[in-house]
């Protein structure tokens, strides 16, 4: 259960990490990698928001539509 | 105070937004995405004691289950079809999020169907034909 501003830090803290590798690795001419490290941030910060969303709809699901 | 916590959340979300659009990264959008489900796994509690209350009324009124059912079967579609729906429209495809709202009124309709033949044939029942 999240109920937590400390998420929010969290994505935001590894968007920005990886905006800034990002931005050293295409300084250093290797674009590819760059694409590949924005890739797998992007792809852990989903794992989290999906974990999170996953756990609404249960709660939607439970509360709403199973009841009775 | 709840409320409180929930606003400081919503702030906080938009300025690391604001902070990540200035990155030029697509992480606003999560940003967004979870601020929603913080928010709503938040208010779904107290939803849930609301939902207590009115089985409780409806129990007392002696009002038949499948009806407060089928109520609260319908909010929960629409709330689910709002969440879907305002998502979409954020990452600006309008297009998508007028479909999905589309789908949760269809779906609403199929789920009332039972309630609207009962309307009907009570109707039916009234008037005087053979």
């Amino acid at each position: 259960m999240i109920l937590d501003a400390t998420i929010l830090f969290q994505i935001a803290g590894i968007g920005i990490i990886v905006a800034i590798i990002h931005t050293i690795l295409k300084q250093m001419g290797k674009e590819e990698i760059a694409q590949f490290a924005t890739l797998v941030g992007f792809i852990i910060v989903l794992a989290i928001v999906i974990h999170g969303l996953s756990d609404l709809f249960q709660e939607i699901k439970s509360i709403f539509l199973f009841q009775g | 105070m709840e409320i409180i916590h929930l606003v400081g959340i919503g702030i906080i979300a938009s300025i690391l937004y604001i902070t990540l659009r200035e990155l030029g990264t697509t992480f606003g959008f999560l940003i967004i995405l979870i601020a929603s489900v913080i928010i709503f796994l938040a208010v779904i509690k107290q939803i849930g004691t609301i939902f207590q209350l009115i089985h409780h009324l409806g129990q007392k009124a002696s009002i038949e289950g499948m009806y407060i059912g089928t109520i609260l079967k319908i909010i929960g579609i629409a709330y689910i079809t709002e969440i879907g729906a305002d998502l979409t429209r954020d990452a600006g495809l309008h297009g998508v999020a007028t479909k999905i709202e589309l789908a949760g009124k269809i779906f609403i309709l199929i789920i009332a169907i039972p309630i609207i033949t009962t309307v009907i044939e009570s109707i039916l029942n009234f008037l005087p034909i053979t």
